[in-house]
This record gives C-alpha cells, structure tokens and sequence, in this order.
C-alpha cells in the first residue's frame, strides 16, 4: 500500500466519526421503531442493507402499519430519496474517473454526508479515489447494519427520543455540513431561499416535499444569479473543477 | 413461531429499495449525457449542498420548539469556529439542559 493511499483511508476514517456519532442514534431508532411497527428483525436488517437511507427507512416503516397501498409506500420513499438524484448529478465531476462497476457499488453509499464529504474533497482540488470514496462509504455502511440489529434487539426501550436529546443531533449535523460550503459564490442567498423554500413548503405541501421544493428554491437563486463577478471567487474557492 | 419475512413487506422493501437506487443513479446518468455543462447549469449545480442540506436542518430550527431552536443557535455558533463534534456536544448540551432545568 502507498503511503498515498493509507492517508485516504486514514482521512476517510477520520470524517466518518461524526458521521456515526450523529447517525447512529438514528440506526438505532429504526431498528426499534421497524420492530415496533410489526417487521421481523430480518426485514428491518434487509432494509438497512438495500435503503441504506435513514430518513426513507423510517418513513416507510412507519407507513407499514397504516395499511397504506404499496405503491403509496414506495412513492412515499422515492419522494424522500428523491434530493439523491440532485447529489449524483453534482458529484459526477468528481467520480467521472470511477470503473463502471465502481460507479454502480458507489451510488448504493451515496448518503447525504457522503455527498457533503465528496464534494468537500472535491472542490479543495483533492483528486477523489475510489478507496478514499468506499472506504468512508462502508465506515458508515457497516455500522448502520450493526445499529439496526441493535435497535431491533432494543425494541421499545428507547422510548421517546426527545427525552434523551438525540432529536437535535441530525438538523444540527447537517448545519454543520452547510456550514462548511460557506466558501461558495452565493453561500447566503442559497441558504436563505433554501431555508424560506423549505419551510413554505412543510407549512403548505407538506413534509417530505419540502426538501425537493426547498432545494429547488435555493437552486434556482443560484442558477439566476449574475454569472459574471464570481468567476474570479469560483478560481479561488473552487479549485480545480471540470476545467482541470 | 413469528414468521422472517412477510411477502407484502419484501414487495415494498423491493421496490421501495429500486426507487431509492433510482435516484442515487439516475443525475448521474442525466448529467454525463451532456457533452458540455453549461455555466448556469453548473452554477446550479455548486448551489446542491448548501441548498439540499438546509431543507433537512432549517424546519427544525422554526418548527422543533424553542429549545430546540436555542440548541441550534449556539451550535452555529460553535459551528463558525469549530467542527462538527464540538457542534453537536454543545448543541445536545443546551437542549438536555433546557429540558431538565426549566422543563
């Protein structure tokens, strides 16, 4: 192994802790909340494993007890999934250079800080490897496997999560991700249309579209903001992007 | 004896698990058709993180309750000089505090 590439996978393991430390909670909670809601310990595993998406797993199960029709469910996820298609667009510049079948293992562990992480390297002008990429893909994979088991296990024991403090653990780790794009031509704009969009929506559409509807809103500031004056911040801050 | 797996749960997980691959894969393959990215396109696509992130923590902040809303504030705070860790203690902190203290 080059020294190269043990400090990818030493750096990839170093980004996954805060990942886990924030999420694991929730692995738990699904487990828990899947049991609770009638799936058998193996389903909620096979879940885990083929989702690999927090926020969908629970939506779902917490449809599963409704009888609610199937294919509700299943567009009840993809509506929740859908911000993914956003991130494999956006990271694309950087995995271009993957295998085909490298592409297709490294979607399956496209999560939302995975993202936030690829596009961080990325954008600092770091060449993103494959290793580096599945190496924080699978830190954050098997633990959430493991998370699940034990939530499932755990069962009802958990409770409310509100009365040990783990609700705010997930909005606050995702300011925490936008907060490190602050760097980025017209950071604030697209915060604030992001931050009014999505909750316009939560109050008139309703949850779990206002994170396509938020997400456009800041998108499309982005889009329609003068191009000209911020290609000189983009040499900066961007680094090397698709020209290099 | 309870069963393994029920068929209308593997049905769902099925599909629920196709769709969620779906759009892991599916800008990808919408983006590396274009032979060029046009400068909008690409200005929009920068905007991705900042825009998507925000949509998962800002209702929250207006939405959880004031509590909530002061651990948040503090661990921005935390969060403009130092990383997550710190940002996630000091924000768990406040909003344990709050909930024992004054309830």
């Amino acid at each position: 192994m080059t020294s190269e590439t043990s400090d990818e996978i030493r750096d990839a393991f170093r980004r996954a802790v805060p990942i886990i430390l924030s999420a694991s909670p929730f692995g738990v909670l699904f487990g828990a909340v899947a049991v609770d809601n009638g799936l058998s310990m193996a389903e909620a595993s096979l879940m885990s494993l083929t989702f690999f998406a927090g926020a969908s797993q629970l939506v779902g199960v917490e449809l599963f007890s409704h009888h609610i029709p199937a294919w509700l469910v299943v567009l009840s996820i993809f509506a929740v999934n859908f911000r993914h298609v956003l991130y494999s667009a956006a990271i694309a510049r950087h995995i271009a250079h993957f295998s085909l079948l490298q592409k297709l293992v490294g979607f399956h562990v496209l999560t939302d800080p995975q993202f936030a992480e690829t596009e961080r390297r990325g954008e600092s002008g770091i060449r993103v490897s494959f290793v580096w990429y599945i190496v924080l893909g699978l830190t954050i994979f098997v633990p959430w496997q493991l998370l699940t088991i034990l939530g499932a296990y755990l069962g009802n024991l958990i409770g409310d999560p509100q009365a040990i403090g783990i609700d705010v653990l997930m909005p606050i780790y995702f300011m925490g991700l936008v907060l490190g794009f602050r760097s980025r031509s017209n950071w604030l704009p697209v915060v604030a249309a992001s931050a009014a969009g999505s909750v316009l929506a939560m109050k008139f559409v309703g949850s779990p579209w206002h994170v396509s509807l938020g997400a456009l809103a800041g998108i499309a500031v982005a889009a329609l903001m003068p191009l000209n004056g911020d290609a000189a911040d983009d040499a900066v801050s961007g680094g090397l992007e698709k020209e290099a | 004896m309870e069963e393994v797996f029920h068929a209308q749960t593997l049905v769902i997980i099925f599909f629920g698990a196709v769709a969620t691959y779906l759009t892991r894969v599916g800008g990808y393959a919408l983006i590396s058709r274009m032979e060029r990215i046009p400068p909008r396109l690409e200005a929009a696509l920068n905007a991705v993180p900042a825009a998507v992130l925000t949509t998962l923590a800002a209702p929250a902040f207006l939405t959880g309750g004031l509590d909530v809303s002061l651990a948040m504030l503090v661990a921005l705070l935390v969060g403009l000089r130092l990383s997550t860790l710190p940002m996630l203690a000091a924000g768990w902190i406040v909003v344990m505090a709050i909930r024992h203290f004054i309830g």
